[in-house]
Parts: C-alpha cells; sequence; structure tokens
C-alpha cells in the first residue's frame, strides 16, 4: 500500500499537481483511515488531502483512474473451443478427458508463467504482471523512446524465456497448447506494451512537460504553430500569476504622520495613559494597480497575440487591470477582454484597432489626454511591445 | 476487511448524522466530515455561493452536540477582532484604583531599589489572563467539549490574515506575547468557507482539507428539497429541480444555488402550486434569479425547461 501510494504521489506530481510532503504524509494517513477496500473513498479521500484546486482536482482525479486501472490481460480463447475442436477430431467421448489429463500432466512440467496463462488464471497473471513491472523498475520510464526497453524488461522478469522453451517444447508433444500458448504469449505482448504506454504516461509526463515547457520559453514567439499556443497559455497564466503576486504585495507602510490618539491611549493603558509607545494613524493600504498598454500593429502582429494572451490572463488572476491597446491610436480594451473569451477578446481588439502602423507618440498622447486619470502613485504600467521600439519610451508616470 | 468496513459504516454513520441535522451531504462531503475528525485536519470548503459552505458547519455542529463558534471575515479583520484583545478599559481602571495600594505596598521600602525588587515581585499583573477579552478563535481554543469553529468567508480576508491563521490550523494553539502559549483543551473541528474571490495561499491550503463543494446532483437536490421544505409534492419537487438544473446550464451572472431552489420550492408552496406552470415560473422566476439581465436570459426558455421538467416528473 505505501509503494503504491508513493508511486502515485510520482504520478500525481508528473501530472501537474503540486503535492508537498507534508501533504503526502495526510494523504498516507487519510488512505489507511478509510483503507483500499473501496476506491471510490479512497478516491475522494486522495483528492481531498492532495488536490488544493479545481485544476488540480480534475487532473488528479483523471490520473487515479490511470493510475488504479491495470491493463486487463485479455485471456487465449478459452480451452474448451480448442479441446471442442480437438475433440471433434479425435471424435467425441473418450478424447475429451484423455486431453485434460493431458495437459495437466505436461503443465506440471511447465514453467510457471505457461502454466498460468493454460489455467487462465487472471488475477495469479495481474499479480505477476505488475511484481514484474516493479522489479524492472518500471516507475522509472521517463521519455518514449524507452518504451520498447521497459517491455522486454518486463516480459524478462515474466519469464518469457522460459516460455518460448515451454512453447518449443509443446509443439511436438501437444500441438494444441502450443498454439494456445502462442496465442497468450501475443496477447500477453499487448498487454505488457500498454502497460508501458500507461506507465509512460504516469511517469514520464513529469520531465516530458518540464522539456516541452523549456522549449516554448525559449523559442521565439513568431514561431510557433497553432497546437503549442494552448500550452502557452498555460504558462502565461503561471506567468500573470507572478506578475500578480509581486505587485499585489502590500508596499512597506509609513510609520510617520498623524498621531492616532485613540490607539496611543489604549495601547499604553497598563501604565496609566502615559505614552510611552506612540501610535501611528495607518496609511490606507495600497491596493495593486495595473494598467497594461499593449503594441498591436503590423509590425508585430505574429506576437500581439501572446501580449492580449497575457493581459487576458492577467484580467483573470488581478481584479484592477485597465488595458489599452494601440497601434495608430489608442483604445481601452478593457470590458472586451473581460466579457470574452481569448480568441474573441483578441479577434475584437484586432480589428478595431490592429494592423496599423505604430504611432507610440501619438499613442501615449491619447493616454494622456484620455486616461491618465487611471494611472495613481500606485499604478504600475506595463507596455507591451517590440523591444527594439519601446526602449526610448518610457510610460508617462507623474 | 474488517477496518475498511467500519471506515465506510462510519461514513454513512457521519452521512446519517448530518441528515439528522437537517444536512443532505454527497458522499463526497460525509467522506471529508469523516476524514477532518479522524486526522484532525481543518476542511477548506469551496464552492459557489448558497451551496451549504456555511450550513455545512452548522450541521456537524448540530449533529455532534456542540456549540458552534463562526467568525466572519472581512477585509481589515485583524489579530484584536479575531484572536483576543487585552481589555484597556478594565486595565486603566485597576490603575487607577490599585494606585493607592501601590503607595502602601511600596511604602515599606526605604531605597529605590528595594521598590523596584518589591514591585518586580508583583509580576505583570495588568498582563494576566482576567485582562484577555478572547475573540472567536481564542474562544473556540477554550471550549472545554470542543467546539466548531467556522470560518466564514476566508477570501474576503487579507493575506496577512491567513498567516495568522496559520499556528491555529496546524497545532490548535495561539501564542500570546505576554503569556505564552494557549493550546486548544480539546482541538476544534475547523471549517474555512471560500468564495474564490482570491486564490488562497498554499501554506493555509497545505494545512486543510480541501473540499469543493459544486451543485448538486439533481437526485441529491431532491431529497435536500425534501429534508428543507417538508410541504412540496413528489411532482413538483422533481420539476422544480428539474427545472433548475436546466436553467444552470444557462450563460447567467449568477445560477442559482440550493439556497435559491430552496427558497423557490418554499415560494410556490406558500402559492399552493402543486405543479409547475408556465406563468407559475414566470411570475415567480426572481426567487430565483437575482440578475434583471438573467431574468431576461431566462424568460424565452421557461417554456422549453418547463416542459422538459414536467417531462422528467412523469417518467422520473
Amino acid at each position: 500500500m505505501r509503494d503504491t501510494l508513493h508511486r502515485f504521489f510520482r504520478a500525481a506530481r508528473g501530472a501537474g499537481v503540486r503535492i508537498s510532503p507534508a501533504e503526502s504524509i495526510d494523504a498516507m494517513r487519510a488512505a489507511a483511515e478509510v483503507g483500499p477496500a473501496d476506491r471510490e473513498i479512497l478516491r475522494d479521500a486522495l483528492l481531498l488531502t492532495m488536490a488544493k484546486s479545481g485544476e488540480e482536482k480534475a487532473a488528479l482525479a483523471a490520473c487515479f483512474d490511470t493510475f488504479f486501472t491495470h491493463p486487463d490481460f485479455e485471456a487465449p480463447p478459452p480451452a474448451n473451443d480448442d479441446q471442442d475442436a480437438a475433440a471433434d477430431e479425435n471424435g467425441q467421448g473418450e478424447a475429451e478427458p484423455a486431453e485434460g489429463s493431458a495437459s495437466a500432466q505436461d503443465s506440471s512440467e511447465l514453467g510457471a508463467l505457461a502454466q498460468m496463462l493454460l489455467a487462465q488464471d487472471r488475477a495469479a497473471i495481474a499479480a505477476a504482471l505488475s511484481s514484474a513491472a516493479n522489479a524492472a523498475g518500471l516507475p522509472n520510464i521517463r521519455v518514449f523512446t524507452q518504451r520498447g526497453l521497459f517491455a522486454s524488461r518486463v516480459l524478462e522478469q515474466l519469464g518469457i524465456a522460459q516460455l518460448r522453451d515451454d512453447i518449443d517444447a509443446l509443439t511436438t508433444s501437444n500441438p494444441a497448447d502450443a498454439e494456445r500458448l502462442a496465442t497468450a504469449l501475443g496477447s500477453l505482448r499487448e498487454t505488457v506494451s500498454e502497460m508501458v504506454s500507461q506507465a509512460l504516461l504516469l511517469y514520464g509526463r513529469e520531465e516530458t512537460e518540464a522539456l516541452r515547457n523549456e522549449i516554448l520559453r525559449s523559442a521565439p514567439m513568431a514561431r510557433l504553430e497553432q497546437r503549442q499556443i494552448a500550452q502557452m497559455r498555460v504558462l502565461i497564466r503561471q506567468i500573470a500569476r507572478r506578475l500578480r503576486e509581486r505587485f499585489s504585495k502590500p508596499r512597506k507602510r509609513q510609520r510617520r504622520g498623524h498621531l492616532d490618539v485613540r490607539r496611543t491611549i489604549r495601547r499604553n493603558a497598563a501604565w496609566g495613559g502615559v505614552p510611552f509607545l506612540t501610535a501611528w494613524k495607518r496609511r490606507h493600504r495600497d491596493r495593486p494597480k495595473i494598467v497594461a498598454i499593449c503594441d498591436v500593429s503590423g509590425s508585430v502582429a505574429q506576437v500581439s497575440d501572446f501580449f492580449l494572451l497575457l493581459i487576458h490572463s492577467l484580467h483573470e488572476v488581478v481584479s484592477d487591470v485597465r488595458s489599452f491597446a494601440f497601434s495608430g491610436n489608442l483604445i481601452e480594451v478593457s470590458a472586451m477582454l473581460e466579457n470574452n473569451k481569448p480568441e474573441e477578446a483578441m479577434k475584437q481588439i484586432m480589428s478595431a484597432v490592429g494592423f496599423g502602423s505604430s504611432d507610440y507618440g501619438r499613442s501615449l498622447a491619447d493616454f494622456e489626454k484620455d486616461f491618465m486619470s487611471a494611472v495613481t502613485p500606485q499604478t504600475t504600467v506595463i507596455v507591451l511591445g517590440m523591444p527594439a521600439a519601446t526602449i526610448s519610451i518610457r510610460a508617462p508616470i507623474s | 476487511m474488517a477496518e475498511t468496513l467500519s471506515s465506510s459504516a462510519s461514513i454513512e454513520a457521519v452521512d446519517r448524522g448530518l441528515a439528522s441535522a437537517g444536512y443532505i451531504a454527497s458522499r463526497q462531503i460525509a467522506t471529508a466530515v469523516y476524514l477532518a475528525e479522524k486526522i484532525e485536519k481543518p476542511i477548506l470548503v469551496e464552492g459557489p455561493a448558497g451551496v451549504g459552505k456555511t450550513e455545512l458547519a452548522k450541521a456537524i455542529a448540530a449533529s455532534r452536540g456542540l456549540e458552534m463558534i463562526r467568525m466572519q471575515c472581512y477585509e481589515g479583520l485583524d489579530e484584536a477582532k479575531a484572536l483576543y484583545e487585552w481589555k484597556y478599559a478594565k486595565q486603566l481602571l485597576y490603575t487607577q484604583i490599585l494606585k493607592d495600594k501601590l503607595g502602601e505596598v511600596l511604602g515599606g521600602a526605604d531605597t529605590l531599589a528595594k521598590a523596584l525588587d518589591q514591585l518586580h515581585t508583583f509580576g505583570d499583573v495588568f498582563f494576566s489572563k482576567e485582562f484577555v477579552e478572547p475573540r472567536p478563535l481564542l474562544r473556540a481554543l477554550e471550549q472545554p467539549k470542543g467546539c466548531v469553529l467556522l470560518i466564514d468567508e476566508i477570501d474576503k480576508s487579507d493575506a496577512e490574515f491567513e498567516s495568522l491563521l496559520l499556528e491555529i490550523l496546524s497545532d490548535f494553539q495561539v501564542t500570546i506575547p505576554e503569556l505564552g502559549t494557549i493550546a486548544a483543551i480539546v482541538p476544534p473541528t475547523v471549517i474555512l468557507t471560500s468564495n474564490g474571490e482570491r486564490d488562497l495561499g498554499d501554506a493555509l491550503k497545505r494545512r486543510c482539507l480541501h473540499l469543493h463543494i459544486g451543485f448538486p446532483e439533481p437526485k441529491l437536490e431532491e431529497r435536500i428539497v425534501e429534508t428543507r421544505v417538508p410541504g412540496v409534492s413528489a411532482t413538483l419537487r422533481k420539476q422544480l429541480v428539474g427545472f433548475v438544473s436546466q436553467v444552470r446550464t444557462l450563460d447567467l451572472k449568477k445560477l442559482p444555488s440550493v439556497s435559491e431552489t430552496i427558497d423557490w420550492a418554499k415560494v410556490l408552496v406558500l402559492l399552493g402550486a402543486s405543479e409547475l406552470g408556465h406563468e407559475l415560473v414566470k411570475d415567480t422566476l426572481n426567487v430565483l434569479l437575482k440578475y434583471e439581465g438573467d431574468i431576461e436570459a431566462t424568460m424565452p426558455n421557461v417554456s422549453t425547461f418547463v416542459a422538459n421538467a414536467g417531462r422528467q416528473g412523469v417518467f422520473g
């Protein structure tokens, strides 16, 4: 149980659920409390202790389902058919028991795996599969090129060499059984490769995702393909969240200003009201304010999607954002971004002001004329544009 | 096997306990409550408004026969309002009254050093427990039989307040600099609720079981309506739950939640309705929906929804 849970934690981390050691301890305790018998309850318990947001819950639920569903070993066609066929050939009556006893005798000399396959003992096969997978170190699989390697290791652990010998030996003595074993071997191979793929899905995801994110992070934005944009969106949301965290920290409160008479008296009450300690009126805490100004002109057309995506994510995570887009002139786009899905919002914005030639001077003048009131000393102004173009521009903060 | 049997049985027992307090819980909720008790962890409940987050705490308190201490969070909530405060007025009064006494006590000392020594022997009389005004959090720790502590709408408080909670949530104790650490007599069952107005800190989340309560399945919602509004006939109940669940598929500003369903059911009972009708729905839609825009968006669909709900009523 413990090992299984440990492997599950790793798989869950791969699925993007952040699990701290403390949480894994909780999960262990919870799992020990509810026991493994009722899978639904176990699932609930793990979801409660490990996942801490809606997204994580969904990811973890999917991970749980993959993790605890073992690829079913497809049993070879039931022995009866073969026996019936054989019986038909040999004539009924005496052949059947003879066959049965023959195979029984044979199987005692066969390897463990062959016996299991012949007996179609699903439970035993499943147990053998999972112990072989552990022995082969299947949870260490990282990238998809390792699939063949791990599959053959697992088969080796299962005792495939012995099985081959058995089949060879049976081919002459008992061709029917040999054939059944051969089909069984085929489906066993399939099961193993399915199991390896599943393991890759569970344990390899972390590595693959990290690699892909690394590539996405360093790739020039103009050269990204459409299908990568969805993944980019996740990364961009992370960036937006980080921005929010950085800017939402309350600034250091100033400790000077007016004396707070009531609080001073209260604080010094124990000394008979002699003001040893002074209390100052606190200034109202600053709320983060962000003004984002985004270039959507033709020269940055390829990357303006990402600018807008970033601003859209900003709107999702920060409450007090106003955003503006400009090429030739500047308009406010906060409402469009707030009320629409990213794609629609982008389309609207691009059709409103996009693709012109950029005029920073006039746009910023527009901004100063109409929206300067949005900028206070607490405001952070972010200008998104081509670095070469923005380098000489500074946001006019008074 | 026996152990697991008992665990699922005890989850059912929790479920029954909550039901007896008038709260119909889904299996997940019951599991969360069970686990919270077993591994002594607070539950952080998230979900849309009106799905019964606060009710859950009340039901737990009622089913266990404990007192519920509620702390409503809001912006600017601080230590003095949540944890404890010194009784300044009392301190002031006592210093005034005891002034003469102080003179008597110190009268025997002829040098300043001696007087100081004598003064030291009294210790911090004015910062003792008598002068502490316990606020909800401290009060919850002081309950001799334990209690249910509801920290409501934690997302409305400031981020600093979360840090204040950490000590209570993980160790069930608070530290008052002048007095030392006060540990809970009986660890309270802590329920935190959040409407997701802002993301909570990881440190807080890590200390809690995270339970998300969404809109209930129609079957569950019917049971909830059944317990809460006993006067509703079975047909009407099915129909109105069916209707509400269809309204939830629309893109509205505020989706109707369980509390709205219950209110609506109460209204329909008051009006003596035995069946959901087209006109009736149009007249009472403002109970279910709280925005003019939402009502307008729903109006055109009313006939279809009523028809669908009616069909469910017949076949369900």
